[in-house]
């Protein structure tokens, strides 16, 4: 087991906690855009907003080490595509969950059946396909190209659901079907500036949690292995 | 790594610049900072998050150990062999 590669560094991590609590201090002080019916709720675009970006990009990186365990068989690269989309979705599920909260604010219920919330939680269901899939495969090396294979699809059905497909109709959620996107308050400089490193301060916590979790399964594996007598480097 | 972290508290700076606020009859949590109590929040918020941090930095230590011995004893079984 290699004992000193990335995910065991520690500097990545000193990032998103500095990034973090910049988040946490300036998502509160800075100065927002005065705007009715957002109100203060506009700051949730530091915390709610960052949940999808997160997602998406934990996601990603889940789907590159789908690819990467295609080509390499080895198993590390598995289990980091299994924990990397765990992590991904674990933000999916915070992400839609103060998108409610947030929508019974200004929209004024919780669940008005927006194409784009549809579209989120068909998204979410189909990687809770991914992971009954997984888990129903007994045979590890089965289990790791089908997954791997299932993973692949799933992330290019994902992008155009949760991103193209509320675009197409109307939608109250800002950015699809006619509304603008961001551009009616992130002109704001202010915003921006918390905005960014938001989205990489959570994107990194998230990439924490994930390694986290990789390296559970990992150890779990290489102890049943030594168990066993059986060597694996 | 210095570079990005200056980078970022030179933008803290940076914000007081845009402290001004056009005066609009738009509800904003104006009462809630004249008073000063959204350090209140500031603080609960940043209490979870330390917790949150620690709590990853203990799991952090706890597999490194854990990593560790195994690796040892790996290394121990095979030298017995």
């Amino acid at each position: 087991m290699n004992t000193n590669n990335w995910m065991r560094k520690f500097w990545w991590k000193a990032m998103a906690i500095v990034l973090m609590l910049f988040t946490i201090v300036m998502g509160m002080l800075a100065t927002v855009p005065t705007l009715p019916i957002l109100n203060e709720t506009i700051r949730n675009l530091y915390y709610h907003v960052p949940m999808w970006f997160g997602m998406t990009l934990l996601l990603l990186i889940g789907m590159i080490y789908s690819i990467r365990f295609l080509r390499s068989g080895k198993m590390d690269h598995d289990i980091l595509a299994a924990a990397f989309t765990k992590a991904g979705v674990l933000f999916g599920i915070c992400g839609i969950t103060t998108g409610m909260v947030w929508a019974q604010f200004t929209w004024g219920v919780f669940w008005n059946n927006d194409p784009k919330e549809n579209a989120a939680a068909v998204g979410l269901l189909l990687y809770f396909a991914y992971f009954v899939l997984r888990n129903s495969i007994d045979d590890l090396d089965k289990r790791a190209r089908v997954s791997a294979v299932a993973n692949i699809i799933f992330y290019f059905i994902f992008i155009p659901v949760i991103f193209i497909v509320p675009r197409l109709t109307d939608s109250l959620h800002p950015g699809n079907g006619g509304n603008p996107g961001f551009n009616a308050y992130d002109l704001d400089s202010n915003m921006r500036m918390v905005f960014y490193p938001a989205i990489i301060g959570w994107t990194l916590l998230g990439a924490w949690i994930a390694t986290l979790i990789a390296r559970v399964e990992i150890l779990n594996r290489e102890f049943h292995f030594s168990l066993n007598n059986f060597s694996r480097e | 790594m210095k570079k990005i972290i200056s980078f970022f508290l030179l933008q803290i700076i940076a914000l007081n610049v845009f402290a001004q606020r056009p005066e609009t009859n738009v509800d904003m949590a104006d009462v809630m900072r004249s008073n000063g109590k959204i350090y209140v929040v500031i603080a609960v918020l940043l209490t979870i998050f330390a917790a949150l941090v620690l709590f990853l930095i203990s799991q952090e230590w706890r597999l490194k150990r854990m990593e560790k011995k195994l690796n040892e004893h790996i290394l121990n079984s095979k030298n017995n062999q």
